[in-house]
């Protein structure tokens, strides 16, 4: 026993590893295991990014060159550490961590040391570089913006993460990804492929030229350029007239679809979320809580789209035939439901389809839409029917544009109240508030302009959509160029754009006529509550108008929500107007009014809900 | 001498200097492969490692003639004499070493940096068959293993503040000479709990031990039959004894380890809990094992080629040339390769029981079972960590690392052996 001690171990010692050895050589073994052999380096070429044009043709993003200084830990040789801090302009806490994080991730592989110098830091340091052993600069491209305004439409780059790594296989840590907007929805386009050459080093580190004869090599693939549908000139004129205004604005061209303006208000410069600088401001963007400048409100804030809803509740009943255009309705200054009154507006009295559409009677419509439900056997019947009507005009849910963002917006369906109320605990006059776009229903600024675009086309609409071409023609989806009928039959909609046509001549948007262009329009005046300390608050109501011109032949529709801008004429109205015959007519003859939405600001009304003192609602200050 | 018709060369052991040959060769062919950085240079160019390591292997040519030439009563003779004076040496570090790497364990001779715990491996050998072949030796006896237990731990406690843990961990390895002598194997099993109990207090702390330990007992006593007699106080003093030593281990763990010692067992035994410091752990530490995993791996069946490796080259693998060496094998020469190393080696080790068994006089045979155990040790260690079984342990390879220090003593620890079986004969008479 005592002799064989010894022997045995020896034995079992041998056996353990040649198992061990075959299972590493003989079944972990594959031939091609070039991914992480430190003998084999991958050169990448990075093409450069694509450009993005506005529908006119004129740039909107380019590239910059823009210098990061590179570091290989092992190979930095002692240096004087506080001349080269004042170099690069960092100070020497900094200088030591970002070193040592660098050594971290590897001694042998190049590590960013200082992203992203400008061109004059890049100047002073390229001559002192080669003083400096182990540190170099290495140029990349970063995205340069022609215009400040579009920061949300266009979106930004930034490294890519952890996660990005770990689920994106073409991806290597340092490169740079699109992260909202059009950059992130055409990344794959804009940013090209990248080539890759394999390199075989000898055992003396020395390149010894292409491994495998450059078999797994590819070249880079050019980024293409884009053409979005934005008109530059109306997006920066927007923007400015959005200025000290929360909310969204969106023009579509209905003929097409194409969004010609894109705007939530307040934005930033794009030119921001570039350079050195960037994280500074990202933080700054990202943690301003009463702004929310990162917010894309055109198309992700929902609410309450108020009284131009209103329109598409005649259509549906004249669809339905529970009334003609004539049929009248009495407005008591308001409505019952059961024993409660309603106000309204409109000055009372008599109201037809016309005069109800442009004074923006709540009485008549709450009449329309009993009218709806009275035709059915059920509410629930009915709520089926106004259901499939309204939704065939792209509300309550996903539009399916071609932006990474968004919201459905809501369009109540019977399962909802039944969820809310419980089942048979409602009925056609718990649900009467949708019948002037208020209560349960909601929408974005992007689904009011649609909305809007599809009454303008008389019954159809195209998808709203950024991408006007890839390069100069072609590349965009056939999706695109596919009309969607709405369940309203043409000829209803005559009637509901004549009283919107009258809402601008004798209606509640009179103040806001532009000489010599027809327009259609409704406005919206909406409730607005929100909760402070858990308990109920109204607040100055939001401003809204919805408009399509010209009547005859609509170039341009488009939707203004502006957040306690009180009435409807008075902010979105106004800043409607003035788009419209900013993209009609190129120039602004109403001087005054121009310059009266370019300085108001309704900061203080924003301010109102967090200052924790007392406020008044819907005040008159002009 | 009527009974040696041959001379001393006809009377040494061929075989084994044969293998001994062949695994520095192979070795010395690595550490070329590994360490090449100008391929016009000549092997003999001493400013480059493999010309150095050459110039070792000659050293340790010298020794060997030297310890060939010696007469063989000497050794045996002067074991207490040579153990004493490493002690010294290893004492002097305290004041005159010289620190490389972290670890105060080298002497700076100007050419040559001696490393004396590499030394004393052979003189602790040497005194430990002395002492046990004296006739008034009981292996038996408490106090006679205790005393061997001073022969065999003095000079480990002396290194492991250098700090070095991994040398004077192979001294435990001269216990097998003991169990060969006679050591009752359940101490075999004393070694086991130990290793058990350090490796569960680092895992779970001293408290959950001694609660095992309690719960333990109680089992014991609540399952045994009444029959079974079992005297409590010597009981009492194990479970006693247990929870001292897991106190200790944590003292020694954080007070003698260094973080880097540290670091290794947090990554084999998944101590820290942290995942961005294991990471970096791994990423360190571990770097090196993955490293060469990765490039035995790479190896396949039968490798890329001499001088065909591109893993092992350059600072890809840290070490590679030292402790990490036969990782360059798997890479260049494939399993072909590994097997046939593996396989000389266990030759080697199971010729030289061989030849030990076949000893009539004690001490040759109780030394030549050092030797095993000690070139045993290392090459468990070094292996096992190079192909990722075990924790990052710095022990060389045998006969392969580069170094002068490890060469040259390795060889004479073989030689004396050697020399000592050329005489068996004469012993008799």
């Amino acid at each position: 026993m005592k002799k064989l001690l010894l022997s045995s171990i020896i034995v079992i010692v041998g056996f353990t590893f040649i198992g061990r050895l075959s299972y590493l050589q003989l079944f972990r073994f594959s031939p091609d295991q070039i991914l992480d052999d430190p003998a084999i380096k991958k050169i990448y070429d990075y093409p450069e990014r694509g450009y993005i044009y506005d529908r006119n043709g004129e740039l909107m993003v380019g590239n910059q060159p823009a210098y990061d200084v590179m570091v290989i830990p092992r190979e930095v040789k002692p240096l004087d550490t506080l001349e080269f801090c004042q170099l690069l302009g960092v100070d020497k806490p900094t200088f030591i961590k970002k070193m040592k994080k660098a050594r971290t991730y590897s001694p042998r592989l190049p590590s960013v040391l200082v992203p992203q110098l400008s061109k004059e830091d890049y100047a002073r340091l390229q001559e002192k570089m080669r003083h400096f052993e182990g540190f170099y600069i290495q140029k990349r491209s970063l995205r340069f913006y022609t215009t400040n305004s579009s920061a949300n439409v266009l979106g930004y780059i930034s490294e890519v993460n952890e996660w990005d790594l770990d689920n994106n296989p073409y991806y290597v840590a340092g490169e740079l990804k699109g992260r909202t907007g059009v950059e992130k929805q055409y990344e794959e386009i804009l940013r090209g492929r990248k080539g890759v050459k394999h390199i075989q080093k000898d055992r003396f580190n020395r390149d010894i030229g292409p491994y495998k004869g450059g078999k797994l090599d590819t070249l880079p693939e050019q980024g293409k350029e884009l053409r979005i549908t934005i008109d530059k000139k109306l997006q920066e004129y927007g923007e400015r007239l959005m200025h000290g205004k929360h909310g969204g604005v969106v023009a579509i061209e209905p003929k097409t679809g194409e969004i010609l303006t894109m705007i939530s208000g307040p934005t930033y410069d794009p030119s921001l979320l570039v350079g050195r600088q960037r994280s500074k401001n990202y933080s700054k963007l990202h943690y301003d809580s009463i702004s929310k400048p990162l917010f894309d409100r055109s198309i992700s804030f929902e609410k309450e789209p108020g009284s131009p809803f209103k329109t598409l509740n005649a259509l549906v009943a004249l669809q339905e035939g529970v009334i003609e255009p004539s049929t009248k309705f009495r407005c008591y200054n308001g409505f019952y439901v059961g024993s409660q009154k309603k106000g309204c507006h409109c000055g009372g009295g008599m109201r037809d389809m016309n005069s109800g559409i442009y004074q923006s009677c709540n009485a008549y419509f709450a009449g329309t839409f009993r009218k709806i439900y009275g035709k059915f056997q059920t509410t629930d019947e009915g709520m089926d029917v106004w259901e499939k009507h309204i939704e065939s005009f792209g509300l309550g849910n996903y539009l399916g544009t071609d932006l990474p963002t968004g919201r459905p917006g809501r369009i109540p369906g019977k399962e909802f109240y039944d969820r809310w109320y419980g089942d048979g605990r409602w009925s056609s006059s718990t649900i009467i508030s949708n019948s002037i776009g208020q209560g349960e229903v909601a929408a974005t600024p992007l689904q009011l302009a649609n909305m809007t675009a599809a009454i303008a086309n008389r019954g159809y609409y195209y998808t709203p959509h950024i991408l006007k071409s890839i390069g100069n023609t072609g590349g965009i989806d056939p999706k695109y160029t596919e009309p969607h009928y709405t369940t309203i039959d043409r000829k209803h909609f005559e009637p509901v754009v004549e009283g919107m046509a009258n809402v601008y001549k004798y209606g509640t948007a009179r103040w806001v006529q532009i000489p010599d262009i027809n327009i259609a329009g409704k406005t919206g005046t909406v409730e607005n509550f929100t909760r402070i300390d858990g308990e109920k608050v109204q607040l100055t109501d939001n401003s809204v108008f919805v408009a399509f011109a010209p009547v005859e032949n609509p170039k341009i529709a488009l939707a203004v929500y502006i957040e306690n801008g009180y009435y409807g004429s008075r902010y979105a109205g106004h800043i409607a107007s003035l788009l419209i015959e900013k993209y009609l007519k190129g120039k602004i003859t109403r001087k005054d009014l121009e310059k009266r939405m370019l300085e108001k600001t309704l900061e203080h009304e924003y301010a109102k809900p967090l200052s924790g003192e007392p406020f008044k609602i819907n005040e008159y200050v002009w | 001498m009527s009974m040696s018709g041959r001379g001393l060369f006809g009377r040494l052991d061929w075989l084994t200097v044969f293998l001994y040959a062949l695994l520095v060769l192979i070795g010395w062919v690595n550490i070329y492969s590994t360490t090449l950085v100008d391929p016009n240079t000549s092997i003999f160019d001493f400013s480059t490692l493999y010309g150095k390591q050459l110039f070792f292997i000659g050293l340790a040519g010298l020794g060997i003639v030297f310890v060939l030439f010696i007469e063989t009563n000497f050794f045996e003779r002067f074991a207490s004499i040579f153990y004493i004076s490493s002690l010294v040496l290893l004492l002097g570090l305290f004041v005159f070493g010289k620190t490389i790497a972290g670890a105060t364990s080298w002497y700076d001779l100007g050419f040559f940096n001696l490393q004396p715990s590499e030394l004393a491996k052979v003189t602790t050998a040497l005194a430990l068959a002395k002492y046990l072949s004296d006739i008034q030796t009981d292996i038996k006896t408490r106090k006679h293993q205790l005393y061997a237990l001073v022969v065999i731990l003095l000079p480990a406690i002396l290194i492991l503040p250098q700090p070095d843990p991994g040398s004077s961990l192979i001294y435990f390895s001269l216990f097998f000479v003991l169990f060969r002598e006679g050591l009752p194997l359940y101490y075999l099993g004393i070694l086991l709990v130990m290793v058990i109990l350090f490796a569960t207090t680092l895992m779970f702390g001293t408290v959950w031990v001694a609660i095992g330990l309690a719960i333990f007992s109680v089992l014991i006593f609540g399952l045994k039959r009444k029959s079974v007699k079992i005297p409590i106080i010597p009981f009492i003093a194990i479970i006693g004894a247990s929870v001292l030593f897991s106190l200790s281990v944590r003292f020694v763990y954080e007070n003698v380890f260094e973080q880097r010692h540290r670091d290794r067992f947090a990554l084999w035994l998944s101590l820290e809990k942290d995942e961005k410091k294991l990471e970096e752990i791994r990423k360190t530490i571990g770097y090196n094992t993955y490293q060469s995993e990765k490039a035995i791996e790479s190896g396949g069946f039968f490798g890329k080629g001499f001088l065909e490796g591109t893993r092992t080259k350059g600072d890809f693998v840290p070490e590679q040339h030292t402790d990490y060496i036969f990782s360059s094998v798997g890479e260049e020469w494939g399993f072909m390769g590994t097997a046939t190393v593996i396989l000389l080696f266990s030759f080697f080790f199971l010729r030289l029981i061989f030849i030990s068994e076949r000893q009539k006089s004690d001490f040759s045979r109780m030394y030549g079972y050092g030797v095993i155990s000690i070139l045993l040790i290392h090459y468990f260690i070094n292996i096992g960590m190079v192909i990722g079984l075990l924790p990052t342990i710095g022990v060389p390879l045998p006969f392969f690392s580069y170094g002068g220090s490890g060469l040259i003593f390795f060889t004479m620890l073989l030689f004396i052996f050697l020399k000592l079986d050329s005489n068996r004969l004469k012993d008799g008479i």
